[in-house]
């Protein structure tokens, strides 16, 4: 930098050609320079809240809630520690069962139906497409109310497997959209040399198939999980105590004692960290999944 | 069978036919098989609900009063179309999925124009930015309503306060304004991740060859780069808008759809008339419309999909 500055300096001031087409370089270098910073300054205000939420979980409540805001403080696990003596445990629990369990059918139901409308398509595969992402679309509101009447009547209000069966249904058709892309990628040939060699369906499956949209079914997955774990409308419709999800402690945590920032944000980094982390891991499949397997 | 009836000369060839016939039933099966469970699970719990909704839609039904269950046709419908609460959270989600749609999606680009390049840290900044997209929406709501906006502690009023700018009410004042700051913020990684997939799958020689013919940056990117993203854009904006439509949680954290139903969007008001005030019949003519509305962007946007991304690999 300290040799730079002065040749764009002299280029500016005198602007012999010579030092002129040297100074070409270095200006870009500067620029360029100026432009990382510039991206990272952005990044770093757009990361900003996320940023005051985790601060705020390591404050005392008193520090949480001042004005001005308090940027220096003695770092506390106190908040961390009254969330998780606070009874979550539950509400994790039950998260971790509905987003585990419908993960696991979505991806039963998902992997033969993506094979079947991609390797060996029946007839109407578009027609199929078409439905499994229509039923995407479709806007909850337009079943909760059947939905919660029915489950009244069936008894499974406040009960996690209503939760798990809804997840699953919700994360079907992107499943379904997304192994199929996965599994267009596979080479005929290989399939055809296995059938050719007398590997039956389902060997042909399991040994050649499956291994190869493995890294597909482990995107698939993360995604779903993601989906499912954020999820609050249905919970907070279908469960009260026994059912309740993260989402649905964080509001009621909100609701009876806001004015306990620090505690809040202490059980909000514990509530979406999960995600957070599955969705960095995720990140190059996070497109082709958001997209429905359309841009990969 | 109709090619048993006309091949059926020798009982040989009958019979290899019918067998013929028999294994193209067989293997059709074969081919449905694996997606009939997704199929039959998916029709079960999406479709017989709906099918409820409409029923439910032509009812006049509190779930407070079991004898008010009678049928009465259209009346549901009436009553919505006349009632100014339903216009206007109609109008609001209109605003918000516009709104939140056209903003994130501008920032989105910008940014994505800013991670397309080689520099220090780039997997860092990429990682930083797309996680308001990964955080939970109920928490994105807690984050915005109590960190950012409230009105003695929130971070918005200190900043502008170094400015002389005394502090704001945000989320009673402004409660449209402060729900799509949240909901911006959570959708422009999006927009951003589509946008940057489309910078990245541009092949590089027809850019090098424009830098080589002396075409300007600025050029460069409007007639070249701009084209290009075009179909990356579309989609994201159809599926941005089907996404941002069923928006509820940050609604329900930062305003709860308050003052009144000022901020109140579709699913919200629904979520309201259902589960508030119990009043069945309007509220499933409401998710009934909402579904129409839905029905006739995702049309566009599945068309889209298939025109754009599946001619291309079939």
């Amino acid at each position: 930098m300290a040799t730079e500055t002065p040749i764009t300096d002299s280029s500016t001031a005198a602007g012999p050609n010579g030092s002129a087409r040297t100074a070409g370089p270095g200006r870009r270098r500067i620029g360029s320079g100026v432009l990382t910073l510039f991206t990272w300054l952005v990044a770093l205000v757009f990361f900003l809240p996320v940023l005051w939420m985790v601060l705020s979980s390591f404050k005392q409540e008193a520090d949480a809630s001042s004005n001005p805001p308090t940027f220096f403080f003695v770092p506390t696990l106190d908040q961390y520690s009254e969330v998780l003596a606070s009874g979550v445990g539950s509400y994790f629990l039950n998260s971790i069962i509905a987003t585990a369990i419908s993960t696991l059918f979505v991806l039963v139901l998902a992997v033969p139906a993506a094979y079947a409308v991609s390797i060996r398509p029946v007839e109407k595969t578009q027609d199929v497409l078409f439905f499994f992402i229509s039923t995407r679309m479709l806007p909850v509101v337009a079943v909760i109310v059947p939905i919660y009447v029915i489950a009244g009547r069936l008894g499974v209000l406040d009960n996690i497997w209503t939760l798990v069966f809804l997840y699953t249904a919700m994360n079907l058709p992107l499943a379904v959209w997304m192994m199929r892309s996965f599994f267009q990628e596979v080479p005929r040939e290989v399939l055809e040399a296995a059938q050719m060699d007398g590997a039956s369906l389902l060997t042909t499956m399991q040994r050649i198939l499956l291994p190869m949209v493995a890294p597909g079914v482990a995107a698939t997955a993360l995604l779903c999980v993601i989906f499912a774990w954020n999820e609050f409308f249905l919970a907070l419709i279908l469960t009260a105590v026994n059912a309740a999800t993260v989402p649905v402690m964080i509001v009621s945590n909100m609701t009876s004692e806001g004015l306990f920032l620090a505690k809040l944000s202490a059980a909000s980094v514990l509530a979406s960290l999960p995600v957070i982390i599955a969705g960095w891991i995720a990140q190059k499949q996070l497109v082709r999944g958001l997209s429905m397997g359309a841009i990969k | 069978m109709a090619t048993i009836v006309n091949t059926g000369g020798t009982s040989t060839a009958g019979a290899r036919a019918a067998g013929d016939a028999a294994y193209a039933r067989r293997d059709k099966w074969q081919r449905r098989m694996p997606l009939l469970p997704a199929l039959i699970f998916t029709i079960i719990l999406t479709q017989i609900p709906f099918l409820l909704t409409i029923w439910y839609s032509l009812r006049s039904w509190n779930l407070l009063n079991p004898a008010s269950d009678v049928f009465v046709g259209l009346q549901n419908y009436a009553a919505i179309f006349t009632d100014r609460t339903f216009r206007q959270v109609a109008v609001n989600s209109v605003l918000y999925t516009l709104g939140c749609v056209a903003f994130a999606m501008l920032l989105g680009i910008g940014l994505a124009l800013l991670l397309d390049r080689k520099f220090l840290g780039q997997g860092v900044v990429r990682t930083l930015l797309i996680t308001p997209f990964l955080i939970m929406p109920v928490v994105s709501g807690v984050l915005w309503s109590i960190s950012m906006f409230n009105p003695t502690y929130g971070l918005v009023n200190w900043f502008i306060g170094l400015f002389g700018i005394p502090a704001v009410a945000w989320t009673s004042q402004y409660p449209i304004l402060s729900v799509l700051t949240a909901l911006v913020w959570q959708w422009t990684p999006f927009m951003m991740l589509l946008v940057l997939a489309g910078l990245q799958s541009q092949p590089k020689d027809v850019l090098e060859a424009a830098q080589v013919d002396g075409a300007s940056p600025l050029n460069t990117f409007f007639y070249l780069t701009l084209p290009h993203l075009r179909r990356y854009i579309e989609l994201g904006v159809l599926l941005g808008a089907i996404y941002v439509v069923n928006t509820f949680d940050q609604i329900y954290v930062m305003t709860a759809g308050g003052p009144g139903t000022q901020s109140a969007n579709l699913p919200y008001y629904i979520y309201q008339r259902a589960f508030l005030g119990f009043d069945v019949g309007e509220a499933a003519a409401m998710g009934v419309v909402v579904v129409v509305a839905t029905i006739i962007i995702a049309t566009i946007a599945l068309r889209l999909i298939f025109k754009s991304f599946m001619s291309t690999e079939q």
